[in-house]
């Protein structure tokens, strides 16, 4: 040790200093793209897993799905699609006809974005299911949006028109009324919120129900396999 | 005596010089993630695999890094490992990866690893080095799970997601918050704290007696 201490006394050149940290930098920018890359296709696979399995769950029947958006004054299916675009996705039963569409929708929770994707049937203006993507919700009190078997379950069946109204626990009776969950009615409303908006912002450009994109074979890398 | 000396190395992180209880380090993910046992684990194995490499790699290469640059380039060595671990938790157990979220990145300025490349690992031989990365991480885990079991266990009514009380036991909500957090590490370091205590008036009474009888 004291001789390590002895040699550094004279100091380097700058050169040897820069040099070493060049060379730091480059192994280790190497390093990092070579985990980046050899992570990818599974992170990528994982995320579209995740994707299908939720479209699956808020619409229940439906086992093919193709991610559809719109362009050009309609909707479109596309097998990928551009970056910062609208999504929804198309869900399809075994025999390829339409169901209804998962819709992803995001906003202001509690403490952070809430992200969920809900399940919507047009034929019958009725969300048939909600699943809660990604939140911050406070542990044992917000967390309940999607912990909450109950209240989950409020979102099948749910009538769209005129809106979503969040309503104090057990006072529920029209069909577009939400019981919110006590304790986490500000996450609760945020919910009913993202639905609203999201369905209001959708509404002109989805066509009218019996018009749906049929569902075409193998469309996307999202729709197909696995 | 060589074999002695790496196991007092690794000995040493986890009870005497334990990096949370003794020496009061890496607070941040030590608050922040300890809310259940299975966060704690995953926390503490990244944590390990960061600390185990970024020692072995300084250790070694520690005759080549000129002094003036030698915490550029730790935190070259940290981040990259650190980059590692994320990218391998995100594809491996996406699930853990999300509850952990912005903590992982954040292990790069846990200052419990860049103090023991500073400290120790920079000036002894690899094996040591090494030897003392996986006590001060074993430590620091033990401490993680410690901490989330209580957390989980009282806040959750559960160890690892298993209910282990009834139906009729009502989960401590501010055991799974922040505040929960900042009540369980007093209680411990009160414990560590009081341990020492007991155990240096024990030692006085027993080098009394010995004056006293010799």
């Amino acid at each position: 040790m004291s001789s390590d201490a002895l040699k550094q006394v004279a100091a380097p050149s700058s050169l040897r200093l820069v040099l070493t940290l060049a060379i730091a930098g480059l192994v280790s920018g190497v390093a990092i793209i070579g985990i980046y890359e050899s992570t990818l296709p599974t992170i990528t696979a994982n995320k579209a897993r995740e994707l299908r399995e939720a479209v699956f769950k808020v619409l229940p029947g439906v086992s093919q799905m193709q991610a559809l958006v719109y362009r050009d004054g309609s909707i479109m299916a596309v097998a990928e699609p551009e970056k910062d675009e609208l999504v929804v996705y198309g869900g399809y039963d075994e025999q390829g006809d339409f169901v209804g569409y998962a819709m992803p929708g995001a906003g202001p929770g509690f403490q952070d974005t809430i992200a969920i994707l809900y399940g919507y049937v047009p034929q019958q203006k009725q969300v048939v299911g909600m699943e809660v993507l990604e939140s911050r919700e406070t542990p044992g009190l917000g967390d309940k949006i999607y912990k909450d078997a109950e209240f989950v379950a409020e979102f099948s069946g749910l009538s769209v028109e005129p809106e979503i109204v969040a309503v104090k626990k057990g006072t529920s009776t029209q069909p577009n009324e939400v019981d919110a969950i006590t304790g986490a009615t500000i996450s609760s409303k945020a919910i009913v919120r993202i639905i609203n908006e999201t369905h209001t912002a959708w509404t002109g450009q989805l066509p009218a129900p019996g018009s749906e994109p049929p569902f075409a074979d193998a469309p996307a890398d999202s729709g197909t396999g696995q | 005596m060589k074999t002695n000396e790496s196991y007092e190395e690794f000995v040493k992180g986890i009870w005497r010089d334990n990096p949370v209880f003794v020496q009061v380090l890496g607070m941040c993910p030590m608050l922040a993630v300890t809310n259940s046992a299975i966060n704690a684990i995953a926390m503490g194995m990244a944590s390990m695999f960061v600390l185990v490499g970024s020692s072995f790699l300084v250790s070694a290469f520690r005759h080549v890094i000129p002094k003036q640059v030698r915490i550029s380039c730790f935190i070259i060595i940290i981040a990259t490992f650190v980059t590692i671990a994320d990218y391998t938790l995100l594809a491996l157990v996406p699930k853990v990866h999300k509850e952990l979220g912005a903590f992982i990145p954040l292990i790069v300025a846990n200052c419990l690893i860049l103090g023991r490349q500073e400290a120790f690992a920079s000036r002894y031989p690899t094996k040591l080095a090494v030897m003392d990365a996986l006590g001060m991480a074993s430590g620091f885990m033990l401490a993680l799970f410690s901490l989330g079991a209580v957390r989980e266990i009282l806040g959750d009514g559960a160890l690892f997601g298993i209910r282990i009380f009834s139906e009729n036991f009502e989960p401590w909500i501010v055991m799974i918050l922040p505040p929960g957090g900042f009540l369980t590490l007093g209680v411990i370091l009160l414990f560590f704290n009081w341990f020492k205590y007991k155990k240096d008036e024990f030692l006085a009474d027993v080098a009394k007696a010995e004056r006293g009888g010799g």
